[in-house]
């Protein structure tokens, strides 16, 4: 399968917009037999990290909202820093495309609300409460009926939203350096570091 | 005897553990932390997300492989209806990468917890039943229900979870995932301030 997904990137130059291979992100999947088990096993990866680095774990979420446990913002921001210098170099080499999800204020900051009034109330987020249930965590299950019930409710309004929400200060695939009116690897260069400064000072700073 | 033996270890597993929340109450700090250094994780997570982006060509996220699910349940109950709304034409209800994905840490933090005996086995975590009491099974299905309704919606309209915007929309520096990433916590530092402190 490896030897498929290279003969893929370089028959396909990034920016042709070729729709038709397996590997490439339509709107509906990656359904190549090769994509599911790929799928499957990054999860399985994705899931043994998430539970060993406790997050999984209710207490630890919950400490992460009453910030008295930083365990979720030390992982998280380490990936940041690790993947972020990861995908800039792989794009810098041509081997990977960047998949940049738009800017829209609204519904960025109202849904990131109506996220984290559910962070809250469940205790745990879509991929730690599947992390969860697989350490039998069991009250994880009424979480994850809401979320498909969340889910298809979502998607009886979705039009509406299109219509208005959506359109309410939509940017585009506006990022941190075009926002500044910065060159990317300028801002990189003090971003990395600056990011890994505040991991430095949180360690310092906090008990866990 | 194999039978009765089974059915015990079923309710060993399954069986709800009301140890000891009592005495550990409701500070975070007094329950156990992380196996592994959340800075050796994290740096993992930035390799994996690497692997996917390269083999792949995709992100991490987890919230879209709900939406799908809900999208299959749906086709069963009402094909017609959910054929139509446009926003599962788009995200068809279907098993691909995401969905695979998904599952795939449901197993590989099952293999985590069980290498490393944290197999837990709880209708209700410890630290719930030392703030609301151990006769609380209902009431916290009742938060986990609607705390699921508000996140996924709030996912849908947002654009992603704490792993789409979280770690794959914010290392790729993008404002919206920035944005929507203080608002996870904005909303989720409020709502855990009321049930808990």
């Amino acid at each position: 399968m490896t030897s498929t997904s290279h003969t893929n990137k370089r028959t396909m130059s990034p920016a042709s917009g070729h729709r038709k291979a397996g590997a490439r992100d339509s709107g509906s999947g990656s359904v190549s037999i090769t994509q599911l088990v790929l799928g499957g096993l990054f999860g399985v990866i994705f899931g043994f990290l998430l539970q060993k680095g406790g997050v999984a774990k209710y207490h630890v979420l919950i400490g992460a909202l009453l910030l008295e446990d930083f365990t979720v913002m030390k992982v998280m921001l380490t990936a940041i820093i690790v993947g972020g210098a990861g995908i800039f170099g792989l794009h810098a080499l041509g081997l990977v495309e960047l998949s940049i999800k738009p800017t829209r204020y609204a519904a960025n900051s109202i849904g990131g609300l109506l996220f984290g009034i559910g962070f809250g109330l469940l205790g745990y987020c879509p991929g730690t409460g599947a992390a969860a249930l697989g350490q039998g965590n069991w009250d994880v299950i009424g979480g994850i009926f809401g979320l498909m019930v969340g889910s298809y409710l979502f998607a009886e309004f979705s039009g509406t939203f299109d219509r208005t929400i959506n359109k309410w200060g939509d940017r585009g695939k506006l990022t941190l350096p075009e926002l500044l009116g910065m060159k990317r690897a300028t801002f990189l260069v003090i971003w990395l570091p600056g990011l890994i400064l505040v991991l430095v000072a949180m360690h310092r700073l906090t008990v866990r | 005897m194999n039978a009765r033996a089974l059915v015990a270890a079923v309710l060993a597993v399954l069986g709800p553990r009301l140890v000891s929340a009592d005495q550990l109450g409701t500070d975070p700090l007094a329950y156990a932390g992380p196996a592994w250094s959340p800075y050796l994780v994290g740096t993992l997570i930035g390799l994996l997300t690497m692997l996917t982006f390269y083999f792949s060509r995709k992100p991490l996220g987890a919230s879209t492989a709900y939406a799908r699910l809900a999208g299959m349940v749906g086709s069963l109950v009402a094909p017609k209806h959910t054929g139509a709304l446009p926003y599962f034409q788009e995200k068809r209800p279907e098993v691909e990468w995401g969905v695979m994905l998904l599952l795939g840490v449901t197993a590989g933090a099952f293999l985590a917890a069980w290498q490393g005996g944290e197999l837990t086995g709880e209708w209700l975590p410890p630290m719930w039943a030392a703030r609301f009491g151990e006769a609380t099974v209902v009431l916290r299905v009742v938060a986990a229900v609607a705390g699921g309704i508000f996140m996924a919606f709030g996912a849908r309209l947002a654009g992603g979870c704490t792993s789409g915007h979280g770690i794959s929309g914010t290392l790729q520096l993008s404002v919206g995932s920035w944005i929507a990433v203080f608002c996870f916590f904005g909303g989720g530092i409020a709502t855990a301030r009321l049930l808990f402190r």
